[in-house]
């Protein structure tokens, strides 16, 4: 090869040929090989790119429903929902988190709280979900957020329904509120069906008729972009609202109630008694349930749980009272039906009751006593004497057993969550407390209602009911009617089957009655001045149990003054005849149970009686 | 002396204008695809008019250089081509010392217009090595090898340094096509890819990081689903669902919804794949194979080693380009930065392509000429 090899054109002509051939059939097989990868990605493999692509593509976005609203027996407006704006921050397109928290406090003045629950919020979820920060922001957070909207990125108002209680406070306790849901909330509630659901009931009928008035959600299939953007929506299922409902409770007598209160501690109920239905449920101090809707800041708060008066206690439905003289007609009532006493029998009072061969007196309210004194009248001055010695002719084991026919000692069972139990004062009660045995002394205080004896006032009222309706007893409840969407006839509930009867004899039954006539209209009466210009009889009967024991040092310091000296009670139905509203009213301070408690009820039965009512509750949804 | 240039620059001016030198298959094939790239980015594009116009008016300006330089002889291509050689790695020096661009340097600003050098070695490298070759006896031998070689690496060897692997790619590519054509003997041609592998790890040592994660990212894209293997997965997920016939134009919700990035650019394949199926992808690699079976056809028939190496060597390019962005689009090869012909958007690439097909046609149409 030391020469120069010679050119032939001809021979690199052939050459060229046979290799742009070997290149061409090289060149065609690549290309056939990337046809089958193609192949293998579009037909092996479709299914499962398609799958991909649609998940790439279809977010599906679950739309809450609206929730239903709360009416009064009349068709008043207790829970609505109004439109407000909240403040969402979508997580995925903020770069610096911090920075931009620290911005919004200090532009649009989110605060702590508000930061705070956003953060708890964040856990577990995804960084494309928006989230909100600050809910109900005020026109002029609003009117702040938008001059410096070009700063947040990633920050939006979004328009939302919020929950409002017109009423405020007024039903605060009876009624509730909803608030955000937590992790608490979610182990009770249906995951599924809470996915775009911000808010559930956390208290009162918002609580236990979560069910009825949450609806079902519907969703959105929602087409969108590489940064989840939404562009359209493919296919949209609209939610069901959730059920208006109408409650057994007249606004009227709620409200005139409340404002007899005057704000002071105490609560009431009014059972309407043919029915069990609640007329009102009243528990002063209250709250307004509409800070708690958007979170309730943490100062606020503070404030409720530690004021002295306990706004936050449902005193109606967990309140613990000492019954006192209001548990007479009871007793009474179990004498009779126990064949222990006859309406006609009488008792001596002499201002003192001694147990055979014990020397511990138990004393009468009238010093020297109240003389020879019948059943009517026992419970028309409210002797005590005739009740100790009846309570311990029944024995305690007669009486804790009668006692409970009335409903005491257990939870009434009424539509609301964490109803008090009360006590009734029994051997196996004691036992299981004290761990120590029965003592007859405890049964004479037990017949005036004191001792052990501890009642809610929905306890007493629902006793009273079964006692005006002659010993039938109702369900006490408070969902009168649910109506599926707004322009539908609400369907009334049906009445739960009335319990056993508590009293046999009628004779019996109008006896005590006309004991507790005797109480309001008698010359003796404890509350003789309520009755005054009532239209109808009223039976009732007053109660005034001490609030201290009077060993104690405070007793002396505390019965200088006698407004503060007592827990005073007073209950009530009327027609006495045929009842059609039993009404009860503890004050947690009074000075007797006539004098500032009755006026409570006689205010209240004044509302009801405002509007004649002579089959209460068919008028469901009505104007008011 | 002006005189007579100017004279003889318009004699041939008026040869442009009284013979049309085309290939009409070729030519309608081109057209064809230039078509189908319009309909494609109008529909990657988000039905927008102005980026398809600007595209068919870069095509246009493509078709016209193309139609001049089928005017020039092949002859006289190869009196200038190692003068076009040696302009085109001076730029791309230039623009090593000087160049601006994002994150590389490789373009040149001249004021009125930008391009990027790299882009004119498409067609000066193939000139060159043809050139050299054309004058050495064939089949090559080690020492043609070497120089041509050394021919390929120094451009090459400027344009992986900026970086654009792509670029370096089809460069060196369109080199050593001109070699094989040549006729190199196979056993030379097993030694040599045996060196390669086994310097492939050296050079992998070379790399930049990013070509390395590219690489990286072909073997496991799901190692990274939102950075790197993002276009892979994006890209298999856009073909995969297009299925056998597609989901119809302008219908491929990959593009449309911007998962797919480089939509219209590098992965405008993965829009056609996703808006035409398999079917319409078969029918595009037919439309791909014609074209480069053609312009093989023109080569085996022209006159002149000069002629037929370089018409041979522009082809083969062409399949380089719809091999590696195919690969590429289908997760079968690396992210590289390499055009789909005629159908991505951007006017270099087009218009350095179509200034290829220009050689090809004057090749064809100077023939008989050269033979006589």
């Amino acid at each position: 090869m030391k020469f120069k090899p010679l050119k032939d054109t001809r021979q690199e002509a052939v050459l060229f040929v046979r290799r742009a051939l070997v290149g061409f059939a090289i060149i065609l097989c690549a290309l056939v090989a990337l046809a089958l990868r193609f192949w293998y990605l579009q037909v092996d493999r479709h299914q499962e790119f398609q799958a991909r692509s649609d998940s790439n593509r279809i977010l599906t976005r679950p739309l809450a429903p609206a929730r239903g609203l709360i009416y009064d027996r009349n068709g008043v407006l207790l829970a609505e929902n109004v439109a407000a704006f909240r403040l969402e921050i979508t997580p995925e397109q903020v770069a610096d988190m911090e920075a931009l928290l620290a911005d919004l406090a200090a532009t649009v003045g989110v605060n702590d709280d508000d930061v705070a629950r956003f953060k708890a919020l964040r856990k577990g979820k995804r960084s494309y979900e928006s989230l909100p920060l600050r809910l109900k922001l005020s026109e002029e957070e609003i009117a702040r957020f938008a001059v410096n909207r070009w700063r947040f990125t990633g920050v939006d108002v979004v328009p939302y329904l919020t929950r409002y209680y017109p009423k405020g406070k007024e039903f605060g306790h009876l009624v509730g509120y909803v608030g955000r849901i937590d992790a608490k909330d979610m182990e009770r509630l249906d995951v599924s069906r809470y996915a775009g659901t911000t808010h559930a009931g956390k208290t009162g009928i918002e609580r236990s008729y979560e069910e009825l008035l949450h609806g079902e959600p519907g969703y959105e299939l929602v087409e969108v972009n590489a940064d989840r953007r939404p562009l359209r929506v493919l296919d949209r299922v609209a939610p069901k609202p959730g059920k208006n409902i109408y409650l057994t409770i007249d606004v009227r007598i709620q409200e005139a109630g409340e404002d007899a209160f005057a704000d002071r501690a105490g609560a009431s109920v009014a059972i309407d008694p043919r029915s069990g239905e609640v007329l009102a449920m009243i528990s002063v101090p209250s709250f307004d349930p509409n800070l708690f809707v958007n979170g309730i800041g943490s100062a606020d708060y503070k404030a409720l749980l530690d004021s002295p008066d306990k706004p936050l206690l449902d005193r109606a439905l967990r309140g613990a009272y000492m019954p006192g003289s209001t548990i007479k007609p009871f007793i009474a009532t179990a004498g009779l039906e126990l064949g222990v006493r006859t309406p006609t029998d009488t008792v001596l009072s002499t201002g003192e009751f001694h147990i055979p061969g014990q020397k511990r007196g138990y004393r009468d309210i009238r010093a020297g006593g109240h003389g020879t004194v019948d059943l009517q009248q026992s419970i028309a001055q409210s002797v005590n004497t005739y009740f100790y010695s009846l309570a311990l002719d029944i024995g305690i084991d007669g009486l804790t057993d009668f006692m409970g026919r009335f409903g005491f000692g257990r939870p009434t069972g009424i539509d609301l969550v964490g109803e008090g139990s009360g006590v009734l004062p029994s051997r196996s009660w004691k036992r299981a407390r004290f761990n120590q045995p029965w003592y007859p002394g405890e049964t004479v205080i037990a017949g005036i209602g004191q001792g052990y004896w501890v009642v809610t006032p929905l306890q007493l009222a629902n006793g009273l009911a079964t006692l005006a309706a002659r010993g039938i007893p109702h369900q006490p409840h408070l969902l009168l009617a649910v109506q599926d969407s707004l322009g539908d006839v609400p369907e009334r509930q049906p009445l739960a089957p009335a319990g056993t009867p508590v009293i046999r004899d009628p004779a019996h039954w109008a006896a005590v009655r006309d004991g507790m006539i005797a109480v309001v209209h008698g010359p003796t009466g404890t509350a003789r001045t309520i009755g005054v210009g009532f239209p109808l009889t009223i039976a009732g009967k007053t109660g005034t149990a001490e609030r201290y024991s009077r060993t104690t040092e405070a007793w002396e310091h505390i019965s200088q003054v006698a407004i503060e000296r007592h827990q005073v009670l007073f209950e009530a139905f009327t027609p006495a005849e045929d009842a059609r509203i039993a009404v009860v009213v503890a004050l947690e301070a009074g000075r007797a149970g006539g004098r500032d408690a009755a006026p409570i009820a006689r205010t209240m039965l004044d509302a009801w009686l405002d509007q004649p009512q002579p089959d209460s509750g068919t008028t469901v949804g009505a104007a008011p | 002396m002006i005189d007579t240039w100017l004279a003889g620059v318009r004699q041939s001016v008026m040869r442009i204008v009284r013979r049309p030198r085309v290939d009409f298959a070729l030519l309608g094939a081109l057209l064809l695809l230039a078509l189908i790239g319009l309909a494609t980015q109008y529909s990657a594009s988000g039905l927008d008019r102005s980026q398809a116009m600007a595209q068919g008016v870069r095509l246009a300006l493509g078709g016209t250089l193309m139609a001049l330089i089928a005017r020039i002889p092949p002859s006289t291509l190869r009196n200038w081509t190692p003068w076009a050689y040696a302009g085109s790695v001076v730029l791309l020096v230039v623009v090593a010392l000087l160049g601006e661009g994002r994150g590389a340097h490789r373009w040149l600003d001249l004021g009125f217009v930008r391009f990027q050098p790299s882009e004119l070695l498409k067609l000066t490298m193939p000139m060159m090595v043809a050139w050299y070759l054309n004058q050495r006896a064939l089949p090559p031998d080690w020492t043609s090898l070497g120089v041509v070689g050394v021919l390929i690496a120094i451009p090459a060897g400027l344009i992986a340094e900026q970086p654009d692997l792509g670029t370096a790619l089809l460069i060196v590519a369109s080199g050593l096509f001109g070699v094989f054509l040549a006729g190199l003997s196979w056993w030379r041609i097993g030694l040599i890819a045996g060196s390669v592998a086994a310097a492939a790890p050296v050079a992998w040592h070379f790399l930049h990081e990013y070509q390395r994660n590219r690489v990286r990212m072909l073997i496991d894209p799901d190692s990274d689903p939102l950075g790197l293997g993002w276009h892979i997965i994006q890209s298999k997920i856009a073909v995969g669902s297009g299925g056998l016939w597609g989901k119809g134009w302008h219908n491929g919700t990959q593009s449309r919804l911007e998962f797919l990035p480089e939509h219209t650019t590098d992965f405008i394949f993965s829009v056609f794949a996703e808006e035409w199926g398999l079917v319409g992808v078969v029918l595009l690699l037919v439309l791909y194979a014609f074209i480069i079976g053609r312009s093989l056809w023109i080569a085996a028939n022209a006159k002149d080693t000069y002629s037929r190496l370089l018409a041979g060597s522009i082809s083969m390019a062409f399949f380089v380009y719809v091999i590696v962005n195919g690969g590429m689009i289908t997760g079968a090869l690396p992210v590289v930065g390499v055009p789909l012909p005629l159908i991505s958007y951007g006017g270099t690439s087009a218009v350095s392509l179509l200034a290829g097909f220009g050689v090809l046609m004057s090749i064809h149409g100077h023939r008989k000429r050269v033979a006589a």
